[in-house]
């Protein structure tokens, strides 16, 4: 079975759709995600889904799943290209994905990890001192 | 079932008596008088019609379906459509083809070779003939009307719907109207597509042109803004009214984003977010007034 591939990019996880996906591959990427989180330690998980044209509830509720695991595990989820007509079909269904961050492309996704991750070290820092 | 073809032969001799009468009776209730149509191209079209409806009643019977009577009917189609834009009223319309009954009847009438029996029958046959294809004129009549309409209000929507660069990566959409599904639909797409063309990443939407928000309105306006943040752009509402500030709170409408009172406050706020503000150059305003520079206007 086809599988999305997860790259490791610094502290954070990069994931490039590029197939329409179906019931069976959402899954899988959920899971090899929450491993690959747990096993590199990462703080951010980056989703670029420009090539995505077709979504459904189903992949809607998946991505909300990612980001609801990633934040037990203390990453953040970023969703980054989204089609104007997905975002459309995603609202009419009524799936907001209120717990995901958003970004335009993927350089400003990546400026949102590393700035979150800035602050998160800096408050370490503090805590240090 | 009455021979209509006899119709078809007296309009042919009668022909000339015949456009002249009809001709009179169209001027007497005012066709030309409005100026719209020339008399040349008012008999033009009257004795065009007649050949065509001719050559229906000589083939096609008394059926206004029939397949003979296609070219008349494209040309009543064709007349009222054209008359529908140029702003003639239903009545003047229809009298086009209404007032043909009477020279019609005239010619029936005069026929000494027809029996009374006979010159009733056919004069029934042509009353309903005409009255399906005055019928027929006035729907045409209607649907141009209502053609004209729809390209209206699909312009009005495509106008009132701008999407304005105010600055890199600030967007601002000024809501002119009352917003229903229509409508939220072409602005998202507007707004969406906008937001990828600039890579903008706040999105102001003001609704000073929004007559009334009400809880549909405001679940629109949610919508847009949850669309616009799956793109990763940040909204901000702004251009509330004091009343609509009102009604909204009595109503119990909530918009749970940030808003702002003027375009003003909400691009001053964009302006921040993105590491930007508006200063006065107190320096140079100073400086230009010391020592005037050739050539500039203080």
């Amino acid at each position: 079975m086809d599988r999305i591939p997860i790259l490791k990019f610094g502290n954070a996880l990069l994931v490039t759709i590029q197939v329409d996906m179906h019931d069976r591959l959402a899954t899988a990427l959920e899971e090899d995600l929450t491993a690959k989180i747990v096993a590199y330690g990462a703080r951010g998980v980056l989703i670029d889904i420009s090539a995505l044209e077709i979504v459904d509830s189903f992949i809607g509720r998946m991505l909300d799943n990612i980001a609801a695991v990633s934040r037990i595990l203390d990453a953040d989820t970023v969703v980054v290209g989204m089609r104007p007509a997905v975002a459309i079909t995603l609202v009419e269904l009524g799936l907001s994905l209120t717990g995901v961050k958003t970004a335009l492309n993927v350089e400003r996704g990546m400026a949102l990890i590393q700035a979150r991750l800035q602050t998160s070290e800096s408050e370490d820092a503090d805590v240090e001192d | 079932m009455v021979d209509v073809g006899t119709i078809a032969e007296l309009v042919a001799s009668g022909e000339a008596a015949i456009l002249s009468e009809w001709i009179d009776l169209q001027k007497k209730v005012g066709t030309l008088q409005t100026g719209r149509i020339t008399e040349n191209e008012l008999v033009a079209q009257s004795r065009e019609f007649l050949h065509r409806l001719r050559d229906g009643l000589a083939r096609g019977g008394s059926d206004s379906s029939d397949a003979a009577y296609g070219p008349a009917r494209q040309m009543l189609a064709d007349l009222s459509r054209s008359r529908a834009l140029q702003g003639f009223s239903p009545t003047e319309t229809a009298t086009f083809i209404f007032s043909l009954k009477q020279p019609l009847f005239n010619v029936l009438n005069r026929n000494a070779a027809l029996s009374p029996v006979q010159a009733a029958d056919l004069t029934w046959a042509v009353t309903l003939l005409l009255d399906e294809l005055g019928l027929f004129t006035l729907e045409i009549f209607q649907k141009s009307r209502e053609e004209v309409i729809v390209r209206q209000q699909r312009e009005i929507a495509e106008l009132s719907t701008p999407v304005v660069k105010l600055w890199d990566g600030i967007l601002a959409l000024p809501l002119i109207g009352t917003l229903d599904s229509q409508r939220t639909q072409v602005v998202m797409e507007n707004l969406l597509q906008t937001v990828v063309d600039v890579e903008a990443e706040i999105a102001i939407i003001d609704i000073t042109g929004v007559p009334t928000v009400d809880t549909l309105t405001a679940q629109h306006l949610l919508k847009t803004v949850a669309a616009a943040r799956l793109m990763g752009a940040d909204c901000i509402i702004s251009g509330i009214r004091p009343q609509i500030a009102q009604t909204m709170v009595h109503l119990g409408v909530e918009l749970n984003v940030v808003s702002k009172a003027t375009l003003a406050d909400a691009f001053a706020m964009a302006l921040e977010r993105t590491g930007r503000a508006v200063t006065k150059r107190k320096a140079a305003a100073a400086a230009a007034k010391g020592k005037p520079i050739a050539g500039k206007v203080e």
